[in-house]
């Protein structure tokens, strides 16, 4: 059984319809006994960093996902889901962030140089490190799969998380793993079969 | 670098597709759902919904739909007709829309932008704009074209967008249902004031009206049409295969 967090934020109507698509055990919830049985846990987010960030401790839940990490069961932040996940953001001031992934949220702006728009939106192709074997979320993925992106926010200063990036003015970290904590940058419930068979991939985890 | 977007539009009316009487291949040419899903498997980058039901009983079926064709379609969704309170961009939204595209409603509440941006954010806001030259002036129209508010289009656009809007759909009237090719001009025009993407509507009538559109306008993000992709005279695969032949970025 997969939890997506609802904490008030975003629309999981898609989310739950793409988990349901590929027969995947999905529960919307934002109840810590749910949350805490779950076999993992599915952290969405549109919007902004603070508002997000603070709805998720009013209602507890960022030290029930923190702990559940920490045990090891797989999360998978998506958005500003993923966002989250890292130790601070610089959108709008400085906010905390739940810290299980090194690095912190800047934005695009600062990297992308200048007549490229903002937010960066639409499909980019994802690339792998070349360092780096490809990520078993990737699994059924092939270098170059286009994925969709809207964000003017971007995940930096995590090297040793990242594991795609999309080329938007600069490599852009698309998604990051440390351990059993992974992020997407990107939308896979709006990227066709390609976006499924990433939610297939962590579902199999 | 992100891609070039191919948009197909569906205009459904009581629950149909209107113009998709015609389409190749399918037996129900004009389910909405059957239409969505064969672009969504045939390289559509995003869907546009428009809801051109006048009565109360239509909209609700409108709404019925659009939850039908999100839990099965996992692209991009924008919907627009009918949006003229934040309460629509709710009843929208809370079926699986990504995106809610204003027109008349901006234009009789110009509020609407603003108060929608803020709470669902920029993105979620695409401002829909009939534009028509008249007497060498670009005037957005409202009611579907029929009527001349007056309003300079650029001034409206660009207002739109300090407001919030956080995409712009032209919808040149002097060049729609032509088929010689989309408005160069006044879609240059619309990417010189503002930096948020344009996806250009009206007049597209073969593959090259694509090519030309993208070569010529380098900001417009994505091209839209309706009835050529309807009645199969061009179709989504052979076009964006067309457009990366000529260096131009598509998702394949």
């Amino acid at each position: 059984m997969i939890a997506v967090v609802d904490y008030g934020v975003g629309n999981l109507f898609s989310l739950k319809s793409s988990l349901a698509s590929i027969g995947a055990e999905a529960v919307v919830s934002g109840d810590e006994k749910v949350i805490r049985n779950a076999d993992k846990i599915l952290l969405p987010g549109v919007g902004a960093f603070e508002d997000a960030a603070r709805k998720l401790r009013e209602c507890g839940l960022d030290k029930v996902i923190c702990d559940e990490a920490k045990k090891g069961k797989p999360v998978l932040g998506i958005c500003l889901g993923m966002q989250m996940l890292f130790e601070k953001s610089f959108e709008y001031g400085e906010h905390k962030g739940l810290g299980l992934i090194k690095g912190e949220v800047r934005p695009i702006a600062e990297v992308i140089g200048e007549g490229l728009k903002i937010p960066h939106i639409g499909w980019n192709a994802l690339s792998f490190p070349k360092n780096k074997e490809k990520n078993e979320i990737f699994k059924y993925l092939n270098e170059g799969d286009f994925v969709y992106f809207v964000h003017s926010y971007y995940g930096a200063n995590c090297e040793d998380s990242v594991i795609a990036t999309s080329e938007y003015g600069a490599n852009l970290t698309a998604a990051v793993a440390s351990g059993n904590v992974y992020g997407c940058q990107f939308h896979p419930e709006k990227s066709g079969e390609v976006g499924l068979k990433i939610l297939k991939a962590f579902c199999e985890l | 670098m992100v891609t070039k977007r191919i948009i197909p539009c569906l205009d459904v009316k009581d629950g149909r597709v209107v113009k998709g009487t015609n389409f190749m291949g399918l037996v129900d040419v004009s389910s909405p759902v059957k239409l969505a899903e064969y672009y969504s498997k045939n390289g559509a980058d995003e869907l546009v919904f428009y809801d051109i039901t006048a009565s109360s009983e239509g909209r609700k079926l409108f709404t019925e739909i659009l939850c039908e064709v999100a839990s099965k379609i996992f692209i991009p969704l924008t919907v627009g007709g009918g949006i003229n309170t934040v309460e629509d961009f709710d009843r929208v939204l809370k079926c699986g829309a990504d995106k809610v595209s204003v027109n008349s409603g901006a234009i009789r509440n110009p509020g609407l932008v603003e108060e929608a941006a803020k709470r669902y954010g920029d993105q979620c806001v695409v401002l829909s704009v009939d534009v028509k030259r008249v007497d060498g002036v670009f005037r957005v129209f409202a009611k579907g074209g029929r009527e001349n508010t007056g309003m300079e289009a650029l001034e409206w656009i660009k207002r739109c967008v300090g407001n919030g809007a956080g995409e712009i759909v032209v919808n040149s009237i002097d060049t729609d249902g032509v088929k010689k090719g989309f408005d160069l001009e006044m879609l240059d025009a619309v990417c010189n004031i503002v930096d948020v993407p344009v996806i250009a509507s009206g007049g597209a009538g073969c593959m090259e009206d694509f090519v030309t559109l993208f070569n010529s306008v380098k900001g417009v993000d994505a091209g839209l049409a309706a009835s050529i992709f309807h009645y199969s005279e061009v179709e989504i695969p052979a076009l964006k295969k067309y457009l990366v032949e000529n260096n131009i970025n598509m998702r394949i």
